[in-house]
């Protein structure tokens, strides 16, 4: 039996909104198997994988996902820009594990790029295997480090207006 | 010229490709907008506005290709947009490609994931579409993806 999922969790992981992720699944579920103290949740979307120690939900409205993440110590997730923009645009620590196009992760090793490029940044924490993930989550939850500096909810005005003049027909590119 | 506000379609799918097109709303700002993307509990996100959702598709899912046309054109032929903004993914071509069908002019944004090579669906948008930007400065060419500025 799956835990309640009523109480806010300490972690709280997603594997994003489009894709399974099995392995990041069950990676969450036996590092929640090893920790029974630490309230754990995983939206696991389509995925095969159950968890039976941390609690899981399959999809959640964004509104709700934006208040797990801003009331969790630390968001774990697949290393999409959905999780990154979330985790920067709530100030939260996020430790991201990437999908691997070899084992059906995703459509291509494009998060590898995406670790690559914003790894480094405060508060953005990078696992490759699931031993790292695990090693990431008993660190990360003894010392938050720096969180992610807080951003505007738009993007620059320099880029908007640019698209603002191609939707007026004034600015032909 | 035009007694009335400039229709936009704004279109993603879900996840990174939604919060994207979310980061990019001032640019329509006072434009008459509809979004269409995945999720219909997006919705509340972008209260006041038509919204339409379509079946989640990728490449991972031919099948479900022929769904997401006819719900793509159904938002299309509904809204009739001047102009169709998009985040991606793949199906967002159909909303292009029906899009120009109605005279719309048409905006591809890669996203901010594809940091190393533009997206499959990013590449033929570079046709398709009558802009195409990248987010990285990188991978800017001439003539298109053009790069414009990033969402981060």
């Amino acid at each position: 039996m799956s835990p309640t999922s009523s109480d806010t969790p300490e972690v709280f992981a997603s594997v994003g909104s489009m894709f399974a992720f099995d392995r990041f699944a069950r990676a969450l579920d036996d590092w929640a198997a090893a920790h029974p103290a630490t309230k754990v949740l995983v939206q696991i979307g389509s995925g095969a994988y159950e968890p039976k120690h941390a609690a899981f939900v399959r999809m959640m409205p964004p509104g709700l996902y934006q208040r797990r993440i801003a009331e969790a110590r630390l968001f774990v997730a697949h290393a999409g820009m959905g999780s990154i923009i979330a985790a920067i645009q709530a100030g939260k620590p996020l430790l991201m594990m990437p999908r691997r196009l070899d084992l059906g992760e995703h459509t291509t090793d494009h998060q590898f790029a995406t670790l690559a490029k914003f790894a480094g940044r405060d508060g953005l924490h990078t696992a490759i295997t699931v031993d790292d993930l695990h090693a990431g989550i008993d660190a990360l939850l003894a010392d938050g480090g720096t969180p992610p500096a807080p951003i505007e909810p738009f993007a620059a005005p320099a880029f908007t207006d640019r698209i603002r003049a191609f939707i007026h027909g004034s600015d032909a590119g | 010229m035009a007694t009335r506000r400039v229709r936009v379609l704004a279109v993603a799918s879900g996840g990174g490709h939604w919060v994207q097109l979310l980061r990019l709303r001032p640019a329509w700002d006072g434009c008459d907008v509809a979004y269409a993307t995945v999720h219909p509990d997006a919705a509340a996100q972008v209260p006041g506005a038509r919204f339409f959702s379509f079946k989640d598709a990728s490449r991972k899912n031919k099948a479900s290709f022929a769904i997401v046309a006819l719900q793509l054109f159904r938002a299309v032929a509904t809204v009739r947009p001047d102009v169709i903004v998009t985040t991606g993914s793949a199906p967002a071509l159909l909303a292009i490609l029906f899009g120009r069908m109605f005279g719309a002019r048409t905006l591809w944004v890669d996203s901010i994931a594809n940091s190393e090579v533009m997206s499959s669906s990013g590449l033929r948008a570079r046709k398709l579409a009558h802009q195409c930007l990248t987010q990285w400065p990188e991978l800017a060419a001439d003539p298109v993806p053009k790069y414009w500025g990033a969402v981060l």
